[in-house]
């Protein structure tokens, strides 16, 4: 039994109300997204209703009219850019992290902080130079351009998620390693990859999220065919009469998956955010 | 690797060129990221740096010319970057220290003995996964719309029912919805920490008639802090970049009271086409924020330790 | 040598491998997804994939209804349409066609852009274009707006639709309050009827307070000019710091905290129309167009009076929503094409049958106006829309001479910023973060900086 810091497990008048607390904060917190959910099952007329309408019959209408225009591709195009940048983040971040972790070069901690420091570079600063190297080079409204932005982005946080997964790694493995001769190749697919896969998986979740959900440089790179899921959100708001269930059930679809995986994979999100700290 | 033979001055020879190959191999996988962030930042940074020493108007062909230091005296003067400079720490300096609290209260309820805690835990990471856009505009047009939306009507009662939230009081609804998002990421930091604990030196603190309180001010929170820095820290990174929550919500305004620098950027590269100006302020930006970030990070290094392993 | 040495114990992989498994498998699934759809939406072969960025209002959702008649009849023309919000589509095309991007094949400008960009060589000439369809009558365009829409004679954008402002009201609401609206009201006249059907759940009086130039500046513009202001002199010189200005700023800031509808600050010409519709407002002052979109209660009950003057005669604003096709496209003659099939003859009728005779575009064809069913589902505006535009002088909006062209926008390339700089100043005055004085002592600045630029 765990020691709770507040409410201890012998005086259960203190839990319930304790929990009582809890469930109205967590509620409040997740009562915008909830309300989200029905404004999108009503119809326009309820959704903007006063006073608000509580009880309703739920419908797919709005949803359908959503789903009725051509809304595949701003997904397929999320999709694209995020597991493509996801993955060019690991492919790039992990040997990085291994460099800076397992046989860390000289200046471990001056490399880090560049790495960091891009992050902290505001995106309209490079944006316009961005832009004019992309229209010379014919990448505007390309979505593998676009998901090459988002592997700048998300990779300092890769690699500096990644190197403290592999600082987890008890060092005797890699001497026992060393000691049989085992190969460079072998050390990484035997020991490194079996062991951080959760780690890997999360920081392909942050890096998913951080993709999926980015919208500057989507709305300035790209046009029709690159365009993602945030600018097909913004496109409901419409000069047409009521919107407001349209945009709450557009509002869901664009962002379910980042939901779901989050959702699904809450330890790796936490494992992810508190870099390793927590086993 | 073959066996050092031979006399003393060709093993040193071997010695050292064995040394510079091991520091290349060592350098090598961290080749691939490091090229490609150089191409990919440092590049257009550099031409950023080039383009404010310039006087350029998208709008104006032609107009392209050196102006030395121009745009950048022009900044000392103009009010905007003074404006977005503060509304930059305003924001990042509310929503961290507001969400840092309610993370941690949370946090706490969550790490004790309160029913359904996995639900809970689940509903309320909720925010922080919505897209931001999403968030910003469903909050806007669905819950403070002053025509058709919840709150006004709920408040209706109260005499609060024409209340205009996001235009009266921009600074404060941008910080509520950021809040809003970010608390769920510093609650579950938090709560990371706060599980790391051992609960054996809570009891004893208890059997040694410590209250509550006591223990959670004494030996909790000294041990939380870590955690507790780390979001601070790592969510500023984020914060001091917010974007999308006020295009949403207030486009920078009424006025500029909204506008943090990633917007006053936006502004003037996107709205005026002033590239050299808007290329000035990037440089200052990130000469501001690199500064600031040393500091940050040096602290940060300190919480986790950065041990360089062989 | 065995491996067995090198592999970790089960117990460090920890529990979240079953997790782990599954997230991998996803990403595995979801690229497969991602390729098989990329792969799948290039299109039929041999056609030409146009796109357009068209801004988000009713006349534009309509043509996105319509477009799938346009590609049965035209099967190698592909159309994107890309809508977003009127802010952000200016800024987009705006960036598009300066850094010569060549992301969009025609889009949506307005009779600010059109003399501007012509003269940059930004946009292209239409004229050998519309000289080859012997069908498109381009005398039949109005004239106004024609001539709004041309540089050196020539056309540079068709017109989608063309509008100018007048006050729309609820007839039964001002006669339940015993108020009569004149056909050439006073502002004084609209701001004492607004008052007096103010009531807690319907608002005297919507007037557009989002910030944009082409937003919350547009009435506001036409309510300067009526009252004798003007943004430059003749020797370009900033005026915003006259009497005028601030009357008319003052004027329209109060009537809207007395009357007009809440959440003003956020209320762009959507926000009204819902509103408006919706029974929230009584009153409404804003494009001609808006009353092709009005229903229920809002369309039955619909009076339609002139832009309210003061000291100026016909304050209309002039404007039209026109596609221009960008100097860089490579597929001209098939943005061309589905340019002239929107502002055709044929498309206005389409438009009738399909979606309802008074969603026709309005204020672009003379010869719209003589169709028998147009008249009868739209003759309660059509005629005020016509004389609105009529009467509406890019050259002469104002009381004194001014340097520049434009009603509602003065027609030079710093308006934009200018322009949406101004209007957050007086959003802030609106939200009651300041005064007019101090909202138009900061345009005057900001004004007197453009000025300096063209003073030579």
């Amino acid at each position: 039994m765990r020691a709770g810091v507040i409410a201890g497990g012998r005086f259960p008048t203190s839990r319930v109300l304790w929990s009582v607390v809890g469930w109205l904060v967590v509620l409040v917190f997740f009562f915008p997204v909830l309300w989200m959910w029905l404004e999108a099952l009503k119809t326009e007329p309820q959704a903007a209703s006063s006073p608000p309408t509580i009880f309703f019959v739920p419908t797919l209408e709005e949803f359908q009219q959503v789903m009725s225009g051509d809304f595949p591709p701003f997904f397929i195009n999320s999709a694209i850019a995020s597991i493509g940048s996801t993955f060019m983040v690991l492919v790039l971040g992990l040997p990085a992290a291994y460099a800076l972790a397992v046989r860390p070069v000289k200046r471990t901690r001056d490399v880090l902080f560049f790495f960091i420091s891009t992050r902290f570079l505001p995106f309209a600063a490079s944006l316009v130079p961005l832009y004019l190297l992309a229209r010379d080079l014919q990448l505007l409204d390309n979505i593998f351009a676009l998901a090459a932005i988002y592997t700048t982005i998300n990779l300092p946080l890769g690699v500096w998620l990644l190197r403290s997964f592999l600082l987890e790694i008890p060092p005797e493995l890699f001497e026992a390693a060393r000691v049989d001769g085992a190969s460079f190749a072998t050390e990484i697919w035997r020991i490194v990859v079996p062991l951080i896969a959760p780690g890997i998986a999360a920081t392909s979740l942050i890096c998913l999220i951080f993709s999926w959900n980015e919208f500057f440089y989507a709305v300035n790179f790209t046009s029709s065919v690159a365009a993602t899921a945030p600018i097909f959100l913004v496109g409901f708001i419409s000069g047409r009469g009521l919107f407001y269930a349209k945009l709450a059930a557009a509002a869901t679809l664009a962002s379910l998956p980042v939901l779901l995986a989050g959702w699904i994979a809450q330890k790796q999100l936490i494992r992810g955010l508190t870099m390793g700290a927590v086993k | 690797m073959s066996s050092v033979a031979g006399s003393g001055g060709a093993r040193i020879q071997s010695a050292a060129s064995l040394a510079r190959r091991d520091a290349w191999l060592r350098r090598l996988p961290l080749l691939p990221a490091f090229v490609y962030v150089i191409v990919v930042t440092q590049i257009p940074f550099a031409l950023t740096i080039w383009y404010s020493f310039h006087s350029w108007n998208l709008l104006k062909p032609g107009s392209f010319r050196f102006s030395g230091l121009d745009n950048y005296a022009r900044l000392l003067t103009d009010e905007s970057i003074r404006t977005a400079v503060f509304n930059t720490v305003l924001l990042t300096i509310s929503v961290i220290a507001i969400s840092v609290v309610l993370g941690l209260a949370v946090a706490s309820l969550l790490n004790s003995e309160v029913f359904g805690k996995g639900l809970m835990r689940t509903l309320m990471i909720a925010p922080f996964l919505i897209m931001p856009t999403a968030g910003a505009l469903i909050w806007k047009d669905t819950l403070l719309n002053p025509l058709f939306g919840l709150l006004p009507n709920l408040l209706t009662p109260f005499g609060l029912g024409r209340v205009d939230w996001v235009n009266r009081y921009p600074m404060a609804t941008v910080v509520a919805v950021e809040v809003w998002r970010w608390t769920p990421f510093m609650m579950l930091i938090i709560l990371a920490g706060l599980q790391s604990q051992n609960p054996e030196v809570l009891e004893a603190a208890r059997v040694d008639g410590a209250n509550a309180f006591q223990a959670f001010r004494r030996i909790t929170l000294p041990l939380v802090r870590p955690f507790i820095e780390l979001g601070a820290l790592l969510g500023s990174l984020f914060v001091v970049q917010t974007f999308d929550s006020i295009f949403m919500l207030t486009y920078g305004g009424p006025g500029e009271d909204t506008t943090n620098i990633p917007f006053l950027l936006y502004l003037v590269a996107f709205q005026g086409f002033n590239i050299g100006q808007a290329s000035a302020i990037g440089v200052v930006a990130v000469v501001l924020t690199t500064i600031i970030a040393t500091v940050a990070l040096r602290t940060l290094f300190s919480i986790f330790q950065v041990e360089a392993r062989r | 040598m065995s491996d067995r040495k090198f592999r970790p114990s089960d117990r460090q992989r920890g529990t979240s491998r079953p997790v782990s498994t599954l997230i991998v498998g996803l990403l595995v699934a979801l690229v497969g997804g991602a390729c098989a759809g990329a792969g799948g939406g290039g299109g039929s072969a041999g056609a030409t994939t146009i796109t357009l960025a068209a801004v988000d209002n009713p006349s534009m959702a309509d043509l996105k209804k319509l477009v799938g008649d346009f590609q049965s009849s035209h099967s190698n023309i592909q159309v994107n349409i890309v809508t977003l919000p009127e802010d952000q589509l200016r800024q987009q095309v705006t960036q598009d066609v300066a850094a010569n991007s060549g992301r969009y094949d025609l889009f949506t400008i307005g009779t600010y852009e059109v003399p501007l960009w012509a003269k940059k060589g930004w946009i292209e000439n239409l004229s050998p274009y519309i000289a080859k369809d012997s069908s498109y009558a381009p005398d039949d365009l109005i004239p106004g707006i024609k001539g709004a829409l041309s540089y050196n004679g020539n056309l540079y954008a068709v017109p989608f639709y063309g509008e100018s402002s007048m006050l729309m009201y609820r007839k039964d609401m001002l006669s339940a309050a015993g108020v009569t609206m004149p056909d050439h009201p006073t502002w004084d006249q609209v701001a004492a009827a607004a008052k007096a059907v103010n009531t807690s759940s319907v608002s005297g009086i919507c007037l557009r307070g989002l910030p944009g130039w082409g937003e919350q500046l547009a009435p506001l513009d036409t309510v300067v000019n009526t009252f004798g202001g003007r943004w430059f002199d003749q020797n370009w010189n900033a005026q915003l710091n006259t009497p005028q200005w601030h009357d008319a700023v003052t004027f329209y800031v109060n009537l809207l905290k007395n009357a007009g509808e809440p959440g003003a600050g956020n209320a762009g010409f959507t926000e009204c129309l819902n509103a408006y519709n919706s029974g929230k407002v009584a009153m409404w002052y804003d494009a001609t167009v808006a009353a092709s979109f009005f229903t229920g209660d809002a369309a039955k009950n619909s009076g339609y009076a002139f832009a309210p003057t003061k000291v100026k005669d016909w304050s209309g604003w002039l404007w039209a929503w026109s596609l221009g096709m960008p100097s860089s496209s490579k597929k001209k003659d098939a943005a061309w094409t589905f340019a002239d099939w929107a502002t055709s003859k044929d498309y206005a009728k389409l438009v009738g049958t399909k979606l309802g005779w008074s969603r026709v575009s309005p204020g672009t064809r003379t010869s719209t106006y003589s169709i028998p069913e147009y008249q009868q589902a739209a003759g309660a505006f059509a005629q005020v829309t016509l004389d609105s535009i009529s009467h509406a002088d890019v050259t002469h909006p104002t009381v004194d001479p001014v340097p520049y062209i434009g009603v509602q926008y003065v027609d030079i390339d710093e308006f934009q910023q200018l322009g949406d700089q101004v209007s957050q100043e007086f959003a802030k005055v609106i939200a009651g973060g300041q005064t007019v004085d101090q909202a138009l002592a900061k345009a005057q600045t900001l004004a007197t900086a453009v000025g300096k630029v063209y003073q030579h």
